[in-house]
């Protein structure tokens, strides 16, 4: 294994994107995208990384040119947050839709208004149906994981999809961490040279992003919704390598203390690491209590999912999202229907809360339980959710 | 027996890229351009196509005209489009991961694509001086949705969405100068064309291409439907529109500019404006302000060229 470097998480992610072998990166700033692809531009100018770093006049262009680059052949990386992603939204479900293997960083932001810059999953939750590979890095050593693992699974040719890792923006972005780089070899092992289907090429003529009309259209569709699924067997077996490299064991669904727990947390992110405290804190004191978290977003592990929180009689599912109007945050309503049917299914208890950045401690998720287990302060289940630590 | 003297058309390329079956409608002169700009071209060609009439004609799957690389991926991005294809294999050829060889990059638009919706995203690729070169199609007006105005349409004419009414006499803003922006980002080509005059356009596009850098195109694609024209007079209107001046052949090259078509007296507008049913609601005084206009525009084009031309004397 190679060494372990302190650094800034943002510095790690672009460091594995240059021992990729990138070709092509084209990123417009937004905070807290920007320390990846400032790094990314230091190593290009300063000749450690011979790629193009293309920079580009918005979103919709960075991800358009990766979409031309990944056509030619080239391996591709954007980076972007919120705005930057609601702007290019366009060109996120036709990337995918046209099977370029494009990767992106998603440090989330939340969505304006009011504006800011802080970190929520308002974002992540836009791009749910675009069709991209998506899982969550809950810190900077699963960034620098992920970025391999990313190229690997899109550029399988059985795969053929752009893949989108979600990253805390702030909260994970930029901390300093230690991270255990790979060495050049490994890399070189796990992650083969990107050979496509079929590019733009004189000598071999192709028509690529051709119109259908209704008789062709949902079969397109349905073609690209199988291969979304059947990329599963092709990201287990990339993780199961990256466990034989590093050791590191990467699951769709990762679960912590669940054996016997009544009450499980379900979240994405870095809240993982806040409440695997909390949960340590509650089972010293006998709560049967446990933490579940949905490592993969897109496609969702629907029966892992269900076995994973299989025996639990409450589910508490924090979503730092919200579905204006619906049933409560997206990830809560995701799993309810996945539970929908189930003989004796756990009751699914959804708190909102962290948006942009609001802390939520070790204390706030002890009080989360509390009220969950305790039924009189549990949400009101005509409403079914409850924001939490809103000021009054 | 006499032999031909070689013409850039007679030396073009037997083979076709642009490839007949394709669903544009009759008389298309776009289709005509299309076919020449990619002869011109060449088979080292790598096209990227923004949304609109020449991607709907010609890419309906599993049926396609293009015998070149062809790539469409929305209507305001073709410029980035075609500056990832261009990145990409630059990366790839230096990086030995791709041979080296010449291709050409063409990224191509209509008027909506170009000057309204795609204005941004080619702005940045001209900006960023990628080799690639953009031809922007322009018909005057979205004619694929069904004739909707852009800024590229003339001063005066119908559309569906500046119809001529009974208080407003259709569109009554003045055409968007698309070349003159180009030339603002100071790139190292900058003409305009029209497949009226085949073998000017031709010239144009091998003069585009064999330049590094970025190259812009801007070729008046005349519209029989759209223009309310019998579909034979496509070619014969747009000579009327070079000859009355409304729009002039030139070229600059490297900051100078050049009459393509010089003619000695320009023909009065109302010889081009009456012949086309987008037009007919015109009354003598408006067609008299069209004619100001054109006249303006024509002397400071000629003084462009004097200024521009003087510069190179002094050289």
């Amino acid at each position: 294994m190679g060494k372990r470097r302190g650094l800034e998480v943002s510095v790690g992610a672009a460091e594995a994107v240059a021992m990729a072998d990138v070709d092509v990166i084209a990123a417009y700033p937004i905070t807290p995208q920007t320390h990846i692809v400032e790094h990314l531009a230091e190593l290009v100018n300063n000749g450690e990384l011979d790629a193009e770093f293309v920079p580009v006049e918005s979103e919709h262009s960075a991800l358009s040119v990766c979409i031309g680059a990944s056509a030619a052949g080239a391996r591709t990386f954007t980076c972007t947050s919120a705005q930057g992603l609601a702007l290019m939204n366009e060109i996120v479900y036709i990337a995918s839709s046209m099977r370029l293997p494009i990767v992106m960083i998603l440090a989330n932001r939340s969505l304006s208004a009011p504006l800011s810059i802080w970190n929520d999953h308002s974002d992540a939750m836009s791009v749910r149906d675009t069709g991209w590979i998506q899982v969550f890095a809950q810190n900077g050593q699963e960034v620098f994981d992920h970025i391999f693992f990313a190229y690997r699974v899109g550029e399988d040719p059985k795969v053929s999809l752009p893949v989108m890792i979600h990253v805390d923006g702030f909260i994970v972005t930029h901390v300093i961490e230690p991270v255990e780089f790979w060495e050049k070899e490994q890399v070189e092992r796990y992650l083969p040279p990107f050979k496509p289907i079929s590019r733009l090429d004189p000598e071999r003529p192709v028509t690529m992003g051709a119109f259908a009309m209704p008789q062709l259209f949902t079969e397109t569709k349905v073609a690209q919704d199988m291969a979304t699924t059947q990329s599963m067997e092709v990201i287990l077996s990339a993780w199961e390598e990256i466990y034989k490299i590093t050791s590191r064991r990467y699951r769709p669904v990762e679960a912590y203390r669940t054996e016997g727990a009544e009450t499980i947390f379900v979240v994405q992110g870095s809240f993982g690491e806040t409440l695997s405290v909390a949960v340590d804190e509650l089972r010293a004191k006998g709560e049967p209590v446990g933490l579940v978290m949905p490592r993969l977003w897109r496609p969702f592990p629907f029966e892992l999912f269900r076995s994973a929180v299989k025996g639990a009689k409450n589910l508490i599912v924090i979503d730092r999202a919200i579905s204006f109007g619906g049933q409560g945050g997206p990830l809560a309503i995701e799993l309810r229907s996945s539970l929908f049917g189930l003989p004796a299914p756990p009751r699914v208890i959804n708190f909102i809360c962290g948006l942009a950045s609001r802390d939520v401690t070790v204390e706030d998720f002890k009080n989360i339980y509390e009220r969950a287990v305790d039924g009189s302060k549990a949400p009101v289940f005509q409403e079914d959710f409850q924001f939490y630590g809103v000021r009054s | 027996m006499k032999t031909k003297k070689p013409t850039p058309y007679n030396q073009l390329s037997k083979e076709e890229f642009f490839l007949s079956g394709h669903r544009a409608c009759q008389g298309c002169a776009e289709a005509l351009a299309v076919r020449l700009v990619q002869k011109a071209a060449g088979r080292d060609t790598i096209v990227a196509c923004a949304t609109g009439c020449m991607e709907i004609v010609s890419s309906p799957f599993p049926f396609t005209s293009w015998n070149l690389p062809w790539i469409h991926v929305a209507f305001e991005n073709t410029a980035a489009v075609a500056s990832g294809v261009e990145a990409g294999l630059k990366a790839l050829m230096r990086k030995g991961k791709l041979p080296q060889r010449d291709i050409k990059v063409i990224a191509m638009a209509g008027d909506g694509g170009t000057s309204d919706i795609g204005l941004q995203a080619l702005s940045g690729a001209l900006e960023r001086g990628h080799n690639l070169t953009y031809v922007c199609y322009d018909n005057e007006a979205y004619m694929n949705t069904g004739i909707q105005r852009s800024s590229a349409t003339p001063f005066g004419a119908s559309t569906t969405t500046s119809p001529a009414g009974k208080k407003v006499p259709g569109q009554i803003t003045w055409k968007k100068n698309m070349p003159e922006i180009a030339v603002a980002h100071q790139i190292p080509y900058v003409a305009t064309a029209c497949p009226s005059y085949p073998i000017d356009l031709i010239q144009k596009v091998q003069k585009a291409i064999s330049k590094p850098g970025p190259a812009y195109i801007h070729i008046l694609s005349v519209c029989p439907t759209g223009w309310r024209i019998p579909s034979n007079l496509a070619i014969k209107v747009g000579r009327l529109a070079v000859r009355t001046g409304i729009f002039p052949l030139y070229e600059v090259e490297d900051g100078i500019y050049r009459i393509t078509q010089k003619t000695s007296k320009l023909l009065p507008v109302k010889e081009y404006l009456t012949i086309q049913g987008r037009f007919r609601h015109l009354t003598e005084e408006l067609i008299s302000q069209i004619q100001e206009r054109v006249n303006q525009e024509y002397e400071l084009l000629l003084k462009k060229v004097a200024m521009t031309q003087g510069e190179k004397k002094e050289e």
